[in-house]
């Protein structure tokens, strides 16, 4: 658990986490909700296999440039969503596009733990039974098993799996939502505010599990607080009343941000 | 003094409670150091609550106990009537309305009738035109006129004691107003005992219909044995037109029951599918604006009354499916006889079904907008589609509220009359063909207490006894609705 206090971003090179591919781009990103613009022109790139922190105060934009990236947005009423977005070079905004294709590819955890009122192994192998990405029992057992494993819940629930999931602990849950997303094997996971609904301990444990999907996955993470940002995540970003401020590896910005508001921000000045 | 002049007065006396109360509150936080606990308008209602509870009370148990008291009285002065072998209700009922007629009297003729004799008496009700019984006889009028006395005095004594009740009362809250006075807080309990009486009188309402038909059942089920009732197979009431010869017939329930529950069946049939769908396109595939205008649309339906979907069975739906059937079998066949009758268990399962689309899209669309939207994110998140996400993860949450949604309408059909009346026939006959005519319970009911009929036969009391079952029936239904809502409950807080 200890390891976790220490920034993750700081055992590596500034720059390294740029040196990586870029998994997703956002140009000229605007969004609309009605008549409300909420999302100004942002442009940010996700580097592939990083945790990139979407930081900045209530009502900035920040978990509204996440459910672009997904097209969550789709399913509220009266969003529109303007510029483009990349997945691996690919408009995912193109009216050709697979929405549900796309949805399995950049998976999502949400705020709140959302287990839905059916069996644990139900719960995570809902994804793989929707795509059919399972073709026998066996198969569907075999990635239930390793998608709970790589959430690190396997030991603690292996003995139940067939009670609802909405028994579990509020962190069980949140690790039983990651395991869900990861069942489809998605290729970037967007997380928002993970982990606002639990408390510390579980806390620890879900950004333990984000810093080891790193090696897999490419993790967008929307938070509200400073010290997770740079406890698991590589690069920052800061929003601001609907505008991207700054971006950076994660220790440059808590240590030298260029931009004020940011450093306002970081040091408990406003938000 | 009439009663609602009583109220009036006693009204009058809490207004002026109520100012007086304000003011003398007013005056005593302007005088004093210290915060008055309630403010003045609590004070005010306390002594109207002291000026108009306890004479409501007393005005309430005198209506209910001075009738009853004076009736007593009477009753103890005859004895003749009851040697005559006259029924002792049937006398002082006499006596009641030769008091009544006296009062109707005008004033200078009221001395003369109240020493005339009782034929003396009906002349001169006759030439004033009021009614009286042919068979009352001279000591009920001497007794018409004690009753008379005695309710004068009780009325005189009941206005004097009521509305000094209400000033006593209104005084004795004055004189406890004070600025530390818990007024806001004794109001608080007034109002909570007022919602109280509300609900238990609902409440007892519901128990004095059980009630009302428990005995008139347990009536009927002193003349017809109830085996036979609840396992006959026939229903064969018989005729009990008054003053006919009243033979006893067969009262079976099974026919009734069974059409009952087909037609029941069939409506279901027709209006879950047709409602649940409705109530997910409203509730997961709708724009809110289509929405706005859709549920209104559709909620139409259970504004139309029942009697109305009655003619629209019995003039439309009817003839169509008869001529329909018609023509089918003339081209399968070559003969062109109808195999649907006009009143069947189709025609009226239909149109129940039609009523019933609102009831199951209601309530449904209800329990559906109810599971929480992180369901819908999650499972969209998880690249579902939107069916997908109804049948996997939204119809599973919701379906214990549906089941109750759907217990609900089954009661409802199985409740409703007009519809059947008009459409399903009078024919109590148990038969599995959808396409003849069967009966229901709820047509039985209104056929066996429709026309001229004594009220003691078993041909009449028969509609309690089905009515007391249909009632357990429905609701047997209503509470597993109820259980299933609170597990329901309990499992989403």
């Amino acid at each position: 658990m200890n390891q976790t206090i220490v920034p993750a971003a700081s055992v590596l090179h500034p720059t390294a986490a740029f040196a990586r591919p870029v998994k997703m781009r956002g140009e000229k990103v605007t969004v609309h909700y009605g008549a409300k613009q909420a999302l100004f022109e942002v442009n940010l790139e996700i580097p592939e296999r990083q945790v990139t922190a979407l930081i900045g105060p209530s009502g900035c934009g920040k978990s509204t440039f996440l459910r672009c990236l997904n097209r969550m947005n789709d399913t509220i009423e009266g969003a529109r969503v303007g510029g483009m977005i990349t997945l691996d070079g690919e408009d995912i905004y193109d009216p050709t596009l697979d929405v549900v294709e796309l949805r399995a590819r950049v998976g999502m955890v949400f705020q709140k733990p959302n287990p839905f009122p059916k069996s644990i192994f139900d719960n995570v192998a809902y994804g793989p039974r929707i795509h059919g990405l399972a073709r026998s029992k066996s198969d569907i057992e075999e990635i239930v098993v390793t998608s709970l494993r790589r959430a690190g819940l396997f030991e603690e629930v292996k003995d139940r799996l067939h009670e609802a999931g909405t028994g579990l602990s509020g962190g069980q849950q949140q690790r039983l939502c990651i395991a869900r997303a990861i069942a489809v094997s998605p290729e970037v996971i967007l997380m928002d505010e993970p982990c606002s609904a639990l408390d510390p301990i579980a806390t620890a444990k879900v950004e333990e599990l984000i810093d080891e999907l790193r090696q897999n996955y490419t993790i967008v993470i929307v938070t509200h607080s400073m010290q997770q940002a740079a406890r698991v995540s590589q690069i920052t970003a800061m929003f601001h009343l609907g505008n991207l401020v700054e971006v950076g590896p994660t220790e440059k910005m808590f240590q030298n941000p260029d931009d004020k508001r940011t450093q306002d921000y970081i040091t408990g000045r406003f938000g | 003094m009439s009663t609602s002049a009583i109220i009036a007065i006693v009204l009058l006396i809490a207004a002026v409670g109520f100012t007086l109360g304000y003011r003398k509150s007013q005056r005593l936080a302007a005088g004093s150091a210290q915060k008055a606990h309630s403010r003045a308008v609590y004070h005010g209602m306390f002594v109207v609550s002291w000026a108009l509870i306890p004479s409501l009370i007393l005005l309430a148990g005198w209506l209910i106990a001075s009738p009853a008291l004076i009736a007593a009285d009477i009753h103890a002065d005859m004895p003749e009537a009851i040697e005559n072998g006259t029924n002792p209700r049937l006398a002082y009922q006499m006596v009641e309305g030769i008091g009544a007629g006296l009062r109707a009297l005008p004033a200078d003729e009221q001395d003369a009738a109240a020493a005339a004799s009782a034929a003396d008496l009906r002349a001169m009700f006759q030439r004033r035109g009021i009614m009286v019984a042919s068979a009352s006889e001279d000591y009920m009028v001497e007794l018409a006129v004690k009753r008379n006395r005695l309710e004068d005095y009780s009325r005189i004594a009941m206005s004097a004691v009521v509305i000094l009740l209400a000033v006593a009362g209104a005084a004795y809250g004055l004189s406890q107003i004070a600025v530390r006075l818990r007024a806001r807080n004794q109001v608080e309990r007034v109002v909570g005992g007022i919602l109280v009486l509300a609900s238990s009188i609902a409440i007892l309402t519901t128990v004095g219909i059980i009630f009302s038909m428990l005995f008139e059942t347990i009536d009927f089920f002193g003349r017809v044995s109830p085996t036979s009732f609840f396992f006959g197979t026939v229903w064969d009431p018989g005729f009990a037109a008054a003053g006919a010869d009243p033979t006893v017939g067969q009262f079976g329930l099974i026919p009734l029951l069974a059409g009952t529950l087909y037609i029941a069946f069939v409506a279901m049939l027709v209006a879950v599918p047709i409602g649940l769908f409705a109530a997910i396109y409203m509730s997961e595939y709708a724009s809110r604006g289509v929405r706005s205008t859709v549920k209104p649309l559709l909620e139409l339906l259970a504004g139309i009354p029942t009697i109305v979907y009655g003619f629209f069975a019995l003039v439309t739906v009817g003839p169509f499916l008869r001529d329909m059937s018609a023509q089918l079998n003339g081209l399968i066949t070559g003969n062109y006889q109808n195999f649907i009758q006009a009143q069947s268990v189709i025609t009226a399962g239909i149109v129940m079904g039609v009523m019933l689309i609102p009831f199951v899209s209601s309530l449904s669309d209800d329990i559906i907008t109810a599971v929480p939207r992180s369901l819908r994110d999650g499972s969209f998140g998880l690249g579902a589609t939107r069916s997908e996400t109804v049948k996997r993860v939204i119809l599973p949450a919701a379906l214990p509220g549906i089941v109750s949604a759907l217990l609900l309408t089954a009661s409802r059909a199985i409740g409703e009359t007009m519809i059947v009346v008009l459409a399903a026939g009078v024919a109590a006959r148990l038969t599995l063909n959808p396409f003849e005519a069967m009966t229901t319970v709820t047509v039985k009911i209104v056929n066996q207490l429709t026309g001229d009929l004594e009220f003691n036969s078993p041909q009449t009391l028969v509609a309690f006894a089905l009515g007391i079952t249909l009632f357990a029936i429905t609701l047997c239904l209503n509470i597993i609705a109820l259980v299933i809502v609170r597990k329901y409950r309990e499992a989403y807080e």
